[in-house]
Order: C-alpha cells, then sequence, then structure tokens
C-alpha cells in the first residue's frame, strides 16, 4: 500500500490562514488502512483545525467526509456537492489522490494534509516500511524476494558493498543489509547460482527517469 | 471575576473504575464535584476523538481511568488505552492546550479511597492551570462580570 503520514499541524494552519469553510476529505483506501487518512484520521484533523480556530476566535466551519477512493473517477465524483459549498478541500488522500481531486473540481483548491512516503506494509500495527520503490522492472525472481533497489540503501543490484557490517547497514545499525538478507534467503532455498550470475546494468527508463508512467489495460479500453 | 471550577470529564472502565467510584460513594467519601463520569466498557474504547471531543466541547481536564496494569477484564484494553492517552496528549498540545489536560490512572473495582483522591488531585491541577480557552461557558461569565 501507498504509506503517508500527516503534514506538521502549523504546517495545515498556514495553509488553511483566511480561510472560513472547507472538507476535510479523507480516503478509504491505502491511508485508511496505515492509519493516517481515514474516516477517524477526518475526525481527529477536524477537532485539532476547530479547536485551534476557536482558539485564535477565528472558527472554521469543517465539513467532515471519507471517499471510498480518492485516485478513482467513480468516487471522486461523489464529492460534487460538497466541492461547491466550500473554500477548500483538505485531502487526506495521497498525492496521487490529492491530484486525481484537482483534476476534477478545478473551482476550487484542494491541499494535502499528508505527505506521501512511501510503498510498503504493515510489520505490526501501526508500523510500516518501505518495500517497493516502483522500479518497473521487478528483480525479486533473482534475489529471493528481498528487493535490493527498494532495501538497499544504495540500490546495489550485485552487493553486498564494504559498508555491510555483521548483517547491517552502515547508515544505521538498525538498517538490514539488503544483500545479507538476499544472500542468506538465497543460500536456504538453495538458489545461490542466481546470486552469483552478474546482474547487468539497470534500465532505469521504467523508473520515474523515463517520465510519469502509465498502464492500460486494453480489454478494458472503449 | 467568578471563582474558576473547572469541568472534568472522567472515561471510566466498567470494571475498575466506575466501580471504584460507586464504592467511593458508598463509603461517603468525598470527592469534587467537578468530574463528569463517563462509563466505558474498558478503556479499551477509548481512540483519540472521544478524548478530543471532549476538549472540543470545553472540558477543562480529561482523564482515562483504567484497571491497574496486568488486570485488564478484556486482558490488555488498557495497554491499549495507554498509548492512545500518550499520543492524543500531542494532539492537544499541537492545538496549544497543556498536555496536563488529559492523563491516564489506573485502580481496581476495590479502590474507592484512590478514586476519591485522583478526582481530588486532577481538579486541583486543573486549578492550577486554569480554564481552558476553549471552555466557553467560563469564558462569558467572566467577561460578564
Amino acid at each position: 500500500m501507498v504509506i503517508g503520514e500527516r503534514k506538521p499541524f502549523d504546517e495545515i494552519m498556514k495553509m488553511l490562514e483566511g480561510v472560513k469553510k472547507i472538507a476535510v476529505l479523507g480516503c478509504g483506501g491505502c491511508v485508511t488502512v496505515c492509519l493516517t487518512g481515514g474516516q477517524d484520521e477526518v475526525r481527529v484533523l477536524s477537532s485539532q483545525l476547530r479547536m485551534a480556530r476557536d482558539k485564535e476566535g477565528n472558527p472554521i466551519e469543517i465539513i467532515e467526509k471519507t471517499l471510498e477512493r480518492q485516485c478513482d473517477p467513480e468516487y471522486v465524483e461523489l464529492a460534487e456537492g460538497m466541492a461547491s459549498d466550500v473554500e477548500v478541500i483538505l485531502s487526506m488522500a495521497c498525492g496521487a489522490g490529492v491530484q486525481f481531486m484537482a483534476e476534477r473540481y478545478k473551482d476550487v483548491p484542494i491541499y494535502p494534509a499528508l505527505n506521501t512516503t512511501f510503498v510498503g506494509g504493515s510489520k505490526k500495527e501501526g508500523y510500516y516500511v518501505e518495500r517497493c520503490q516502483t522500479c518497473g522492472e521487478c528483480k525479486l525472481y533473482f534475489t529471493g524476494g528481498i528487493c535490493p533497489i527498494a532495501r538497499c540503501s544504495k540500490s546495489l543490484l550485485n552487493g553486498p558493498c564494504g559498508g555491510s557490517t555483521k548483517g547491517k547497514c552502515e547508515i544505521d545499525p538498525e538498517v538490514d543489509c539488503a544483500w545479507q538478507l538476499i544472500l542468506d534467503r538465497l543460500k536456504s532455498l538453495n538458489q545461490m547460482d542466481r546470486y552469483t550470475d552478474i546482474m547487468p546494468i539497470n534500465d532505469w527508463r521504467t523508473n520515474r527517469d523515463g517520465g510519469p508512467r502509465k498502464m492500460i489495460r486494453e480489454d478494458f479500453q472503449r | 471575576m467568578p471563582e474558576f471550577e473547572p469541568i472534568v470529564v472522567a472515561f471510566c472502565c466498567h470494571y475498575c473504575a466506575y466501580g471504584a467510584a460507586d464504592l467511593a460513594g458508598s463509603m461517603r467519601l468525598e470527592y469534587p464535584t467537578n468530574i463528569r463520569i463517563i462509563r466505558l466498557p474498558c478503556t479499551g474504547k477509548v481512540t483519540p476523538i472521544f478524548l478530543l471531543r471532549a476538549f472540543e466541547k470545553g472540558a477543562d481536564g480529561v482523564y482515562v481511568a483504567g484497571c491497574l496494569e496486568g488486570d485488564c477484564h478484556f486482558i490488555q484494553g488498557n495497554l491499549v488505552a495507554k498509548p492512545r492517552v500518550n499520543y492524543t496528549k500531542k494532539l492537544i498540545q499541537e492545538v496549544g492546550l497543556e498536555p496536563e489536560r488529559l492523563e491516564m490512572f489506573n485502580m481496581s473495582a476495590a479502590m474507592g479511597p484512590r478514586f476519591a483522591e485522583v478526582a481530588r488531585e486532577f481538579v486541583e491541577r486543573i486549578k492550577q492551570l486554569g480554564p481552558s480557552p476553549l471552555n466557553k461557558k467560563f469564558h462569558i461569565q467572566s467577561d460578564a462580570a
């Protein structure tokens, strides 16, 4: 899932300076699962904003709503009545959701309440880790299901480097060396031949370096 | 200016603090009338929005009272509540309220005197802090006076 983190409260307050009526719009997708932009978080942020503004003697009116997903036109459509009724929409979706909203509702500013941080998963409740860098050329077949692009600090394709000590990375003693993990896993799977093959230089055009990407399922095109 | 009598909302677990409050009553112990008790099935039910809503509606202080650690009727509800209360302290601090306005206490149903003591101490703490800037009732009264 896409992991997001809420922006600092002061930054959000600054974005809303002089605004009297807003909508705080949650997203029922990834950011609900990672506990940063779902219905509960919409309520919490709205309550904080109301209190902070009441305290200043400058109250703010807030409509609280959560869409099923903000990255899908059929759900984005459901905010129509509300969008014309407010000065600003504060979106608690990831960057994709904010942009889908902005593309659909051209007359109302859409501000982000989150910083979209990475693609990952939950190790346990409320603890999220990065696992994918969406490079567009998956290498997990060769590396025992551990991604050297996302998890090696240098994104090395033929590691480990000299900074690997006792299974940890030189950037932080708490960060696992991805290549040590890959080695251990390939050994246990009896697939060390994949380690001895040298991986060729990566084609980064499938990554962001090739410009914005798209994916089209032809059988769904009408 | 009228004397400041804080409004304190106490979220009390049915199996401990609520029983302790009952016991404090049976024992005819005195504790301040500033406390408004809300009974919960377990403090594990508490989420940040419960506590924020209380502050938003003008409470000067809020506390959560759950079972002694290790003694939760639902095994670990009080251990779920503890980090949530700590997290909510940060949330109210962002808004500009003192984090000391929010606290979590642990007690058993047999601790009637402790319930009364916690109530007295907490109300005293809130009196020291003064009224919450969101306590409209107090501010309207003091403006009129």
